[in-house]
């Protein structure tokens, strides 16, 4: 039975990243693009996701994450000329850096205030690129050269102003992100992180060292969304400070909970679904973050779960 | 300039810094001490009192004649009630549900925020209005002129604090919503109708933002997006001055709006701000009760 | 599973479907909303020139947005009535980005692969028209903006972008500075957004000043997302003869309110440029203290005693009034200074469209190589602003610049630069990339 259900889970995994990629010789040329943008920022979500989705901690201040990925690639990219591959290692660094020091602050918190401290330093961080605009040129942002759109990895050479090439490698990094996440989770790891989440007091008393632990998961946390910050900026050649506002830590947090917080797809449903709603709503009012705001309201009121939760806790209980 | 004016003008701008700030952040203090909720739309509160305020005095100006003042009036009048109209429905159809759980509260009232903030959109539009002060003085001192109407914004914001005080401390509504606050529990069992002291204590917290707002927009303008600079503001005062406690939160947004108003006159504000949010946070972090909060129980 | 994974998606296009059913175009509706899936024919010779309208509908572009929009609306029916372009309708396709350089790239993306517009011009903010550009540039799209920004002629966008409405910034700042070093003064303190439309002016005027022996004695960069500005008046030194000040967004009204409270009627000369007090009234009672300071403008807001018939007929067409109000509502003033430039950019587009024989996408390059044919503007319809020098290689076009004085509440312009008082210009070639 155990058996069967674990070659459901990879099964199941296995065939959504096949689906996404038969997905693009079918999908119009704009959806494609849309796809390669819903599929970057679903990997921002998971990042998110395997913090207040499986560990329970809410944090407001992502954004600060995935724009140290942005800047740590885009920045080496522009001033020191570094090939596509190193400053995306650069962008992934530097939000391991950050994601530890924040960790190591602010976890001395909890609940609210954890959430709070989180959403300070994320201001403070955005508030850093706009204070050093020499560098940054601050919400203007800044463009990547043309050398920063190609590359040549192991005697092939990648161009990134092809549209395939870009969607193929998001989802190359889409699904390696998956395979991390369900190793974690359905690993030992995970095992604690939930524990965590259900009752810290309990863990704490079966001998786990609960800080230690968070402290991981932040750092996993904000590692993988500064992967996606790193992969948006190379793919799409902007940085700017936009990225680094309040309203990106809110969008993760949107993205996790429309999909189900705690499932490894959920992100990703939850991006793709908002992705879309927003879009559709442009075309008919401007003032198409009003679909946000409700969806926001009706998901707290009658789904908590989001998707795939509530589609977990009804039909498919070893959703993971 | 030279020091001394120079100073005397910071001290002007950090005490109007302070002023409205006291008046933004009361209301999200309020709401945070009696109901535990930390309530993200409170700037949008805030934001749709302007916008109010300039419906109304735009109404009594162009239908009736009137001066500027009659209009800061009613808006001064129909503003905070129909705020807190606008909040006490949010709350009956949206908090009551969630039973008040800290991290639904959270999302719901993200949520609160964009459909407020683009509703005004749709309906008030983009742009930036103006809404005329009741009365335009020009102070000329030796050095510098400032405006009159930013004193009287000083002096109406201590005011206020004074019948948020008395209110409080003095009257049978006070001694009941300290009560909820101190134990929603035990206040049931005496009686206390803890549904209907949620409600009003979440409408009289936007309708105190909505005040602070009619105040504000003179000097300002009425715009969609003024909401979410008090927010973050407010917060850092409610949370230095430590959350739930009124004296504290007055005492951090001087704090707070004197060392900004100093501190932005002489450095870069951007730098500023960053050094007051990360130092805040490091309150949070390190003296989590705030600095004049009692620890959490 | 893979049901539930694409249902949202299946759900969305019922509603739409639902909802375009409803509508009284409800074909058009459907086209509009879910395109991507719909397989558009070959264009047709009568199937319209599709034009992608970038607009700051929302964000703190707003007001320019407003009336960028009624220019371009103007525009287009006029060239509809004399016959579209190459005897093919003319229609406009209109995205908001938020004023959001995000946004403002997935816009473009969202104009090449699901509009299929031949073309994307009107974007004013310049942090939007640098986020969107690069997109533009690989995707092949042809970008007309229309933002004042230096980042055209500057060479740091690509082969797609043009500027061909309206002179940048660079320019603008290098016509403007012997006027006020000759009349106002030579100590100059500048104050500006920090961020990049300010830049230009940063990295501009101080050169500028100098060349004509006066000096910029200090530098006030403001965040653009400001709201009070009070605190950084004291930082303008005492000495100051000139203060040159240009802000943008929502806060304009405030900036000059407060200006004008701290100094009253003592102060020194004051040089703005107009995007200061852009869409606001002049009337304003704290503004009083404006009288007799200058301004710069693109195109003068009142209209002159010399007004050229073109203005006035550009003016009735987009219908503003002699003082720049809107002439339904005179609340609502315009963008005078700078809408002009959506209106010549979109004659140009009709006059590159016909030099190219433009027939569709397929002509895209000979429509680039059209533009960078051009190397001047004559005034006239087309033209109200005046006539202008176009750069086919760095793409930036070049005209006069009027510098107004405040008189009995209305602007009256004083002094109205050559073309060649902008100085040298850039000697950025985009032609050399590849198309």
């Amino acid at each position: 039975m155990i058996q069967s259900r674990q070659s459901a889970v990879i099964i199941l995994h296995i065939a959504a990243i096949l689906l996404l990629f038969v997905l693009q010789f079918v999908l119009p040329d704009y959806h494609q693009l849309a796809m390669t943008r819903v599929m970057v920022l679903a990997i921002f979500a998971m990042g998110y996701n395997m913090l207040f989705g499986y560990t329970g901690l809410l944090s407001l201040g992502h954004a600060m994450f995935f724009a140290a990925g942005l800047y740590g690639a885009g920045l080496t990219a522009y001033y020191f000329g570094w090939s596509v591959p190193v400053a995306f290692v650069a962008g992934i660094g530097s939000g391991f850096v950050l994601s530890l020091v924040i960790g190591l602050v602010s976890l001395r918190t909890s609940g609210v205030a954890f959430m709070i401290v989180t959403m300070m330093f994320a201001q403070v961080a955005y508030l850093t690129t706009t204070y050093f605009t020499d560098y940054t040129r601050g919400e203007e942002g800044l463009v990547l050269p043309q050398a920063a759109r190609s590359f040549d990895l192991l005697g092939v050479h990648f161009d990134l102003t092809s549209a395939v090439l870009r969607y193929n490698l998001s989802l190359v990094l889409l699904a390696a992100t998956v395979a991390i996440t369900l190793l974690i989770v359905r690993g030992p790891l995970g095992r604690a992180l939930v524990a965590i989440r259900e009752n810290e007091p309990r863990t704490v008393m079966l001998g786990y060292d609960t800080f230690r632990l968070k402290l991981m998961a932040v750092t996993l946390s904000g590692t993988i969304s500064a992967m996606a910050g790193a992969t948006y900026a190379l793919l799409f050649a902007y940085i700017g400070a936009g990225f680094a506002t309040i309203q990106y830590s809110i969008e993760a947090l949107l993205f996790t909970l429309l999909g189900g917080a705690g499932t490894v797809l959920g992100p990703l449903v939850g991006t793709a679904a908002m992705f879309y709603l927003i879009d559709i709503a442009s075309s008919y009012t401007v003032a198409y973050m009003l679909a946000v705001g409700i969806a926001l309201v009706l998901l707290v009121l009658f789904f908590p779960k989001g998707i795939l939760g509530t589609i977990r806790e009804r039909w498919l209980p070893w959703l993971p | 300039m030279a020091f001394g004016p120079f100073l005397l003008l910071a001290t002007f701008e950090g005490l109007l810094q302070a002023a409205i700030l006291t008046l933004t952040a009361l209301g999200l203090s309020l709401v945070f001490g009696v109901m535990r909720v930390v309530n993200v739309a409170h700037g949008e509160f805030y934001m749709l009192g302007a916008v109010i305020a300039w419906w109304v005095s735009t109404f009594v100006s162009s239908m009736f004649g009137m001066p500027p003042a009659v209009g800061f009036i009613a808006a001064l009048i129909v503003s905070p009630l129909a705020v807190g109209a606008i909040a006490m429905v949010g709350e009956r159809l949206i908090l009551k549900r969630l039973n008040y759980n800290p991290e639904s509260t959270i999302v719901a009232t993200i949520g609160m925020l964009y459909i407020i903030q683009q509703s005004v959109l749709l309906t008030y539009g983009p742009d930036a209005r103006r809404v005329a002060a009741p009365f335009y003085y020009r102070i000329q001192l030796p050095w510098f002129g400032y405006s009159g109407y930013n004193l009287f914004v000083i002096a109406a914001a201590a005011v206020l604090l004074l019948i948020v005080w008395f209110i409080l401390s003095r009257t049978r509504i006070g001694l009941i919503m300290r009560a909820t606050q101190f134990d929603a529990e035990t206040a049931q069992a005496f009686g206390i109708p803890i549904d209907r002291v949620y409600s009003l204590v979440f409408a009289a917290g936007a309708m105190l933002a909505a005040i602070g707002a009619v105040l504000v927009v003179p000097i300002r303008q009425a715009h969609y997006l003024m909401g979410l600079d008090p927010l973050l503001l407010s917060f850092i005062t409610v949370i230095i001055g430590g959350l739930g406690s009124l004296r504290g939160t007055v005492i951090a947004a001087l704090l707070i709006g004197l060392s900004d108003g100093i501190i932005s006159v002489f450095f870069s504000p951007t730098l500023a701000k960053m050094i007051s949010t990360l130092l805040v946070a490091l309150v949070l972090v390190f003296k989590p009760e705030g600095l004049f909060g009692a620890k959490a129980r | 599973m893979t049901d539930k994974i694409i249902k949202p998606s299946s759900l969305i296009s019922r509603r739409t479907t639902l909802k375009g059913v409803g509508a009284a175009a409800g074909a058009g509706l459907i086209s509009a909303t879910a395109p991507g899936f719909v397989r558009y024919a070959q264009a047709q010779t009568s199937a319209p020139i599709k034009l992608g309208l970038e607009l700051h509908r929302t964000g703190i572009g707003a007001s320019y947005g407003r009336w960028y929009e009624r220019v371009a609306n103007a525009a287009v029916k006029i060239i509809n009535d004399e016959g579209g372009i190459n005897g093919r309708p003319v229609q406009l396709i209109v995205e908001d980005d938020g004023t959001d350089p995000k946004r403002g790239a997935e816009v473009i993306e969202k104009f090449a692969t699901q509009h299929k517009v031949d073309l994307v011009f009107g974007t004013l903010f310049s942090n939007v028209v640098v986020g969107a550009a690069p997109r533009a540039g690989e995707l092949k799209m042809p970008y007309l903006v229309v933002s004042e920004g230096t980042h055209v002629s500057s060479g740091s966008l690509n082969r797609y972008c043009f500027q061909p409405g309206i002179t940048d910034v660079r320019s603008q700042v290098t016509a403007m500075a012997p006027f006020m070093t000759k009349n106002l003064g030579k100590k100059v303190t500048m104050m500006f957004p920090d961020y990049a439309f300010g830049y230009d002016h940063r990295d501009n005027l101080p050169a500028a000043i100098k060349a004509q022996g006066g000096e910029v004695v200090e530098m006030i960069a403001v965040p653009p997302t400001e709201t009070s500005f009070t605190r950084y008046l004291p930082r303008i030194p005492a000495n100051t003869d000139v203060l040159y000040h240009v802000m943008v967004g929502p806060s304009v009204l405030t900036f000059v309110t407060e200006l004008g409270e701290f100094y009253g009627s003592q102060h020194p000369a004051i040089f703005g440029f107009i995007d200061s007090i852009e869409a606001v009234d002049l009337k304003t009672p704290q503004l009083d203290f404006l009288e007799g300071s200058y301004f710069w403008e693109g195109n003068p807001r009142y209209a002159q005693k010399d007004q050229s018939q073109w203005d006035k007929l550009y003016r009735a067409a987009v219908g503003v009034d002699d003082t720049g109000a809107s002439v339904h509502d005179p609340k609502d003033i315009s963008t005078y200074a700078h809408m002009y430039g959506v209106w010549e950019t979109l004659f140009v587009i009709k006059q590159a469209m016909q030099k190219a024989g433009y027939q569709g996408p397929q002509d895209k390059a000979k429509f680039i190589e059209a533009l960078e044919s051009f190397d001047k503007f004559e005034e006239g319809r087309d033209h109200p602003q005046g006539d202008k020098i176009f750069n086919g290689k760095n793409h930036q076009a070049y005209g006069h610049q009027n510098i107004s004085k405040v008189e009995s509440g209305r602007l009256n312009v004083v002094h109205r630069t050559a073309i060649e008082d902008g100085g040298p210009q850039t000697t950025a070639d985009y032609t050399k990339m590849a198309l």
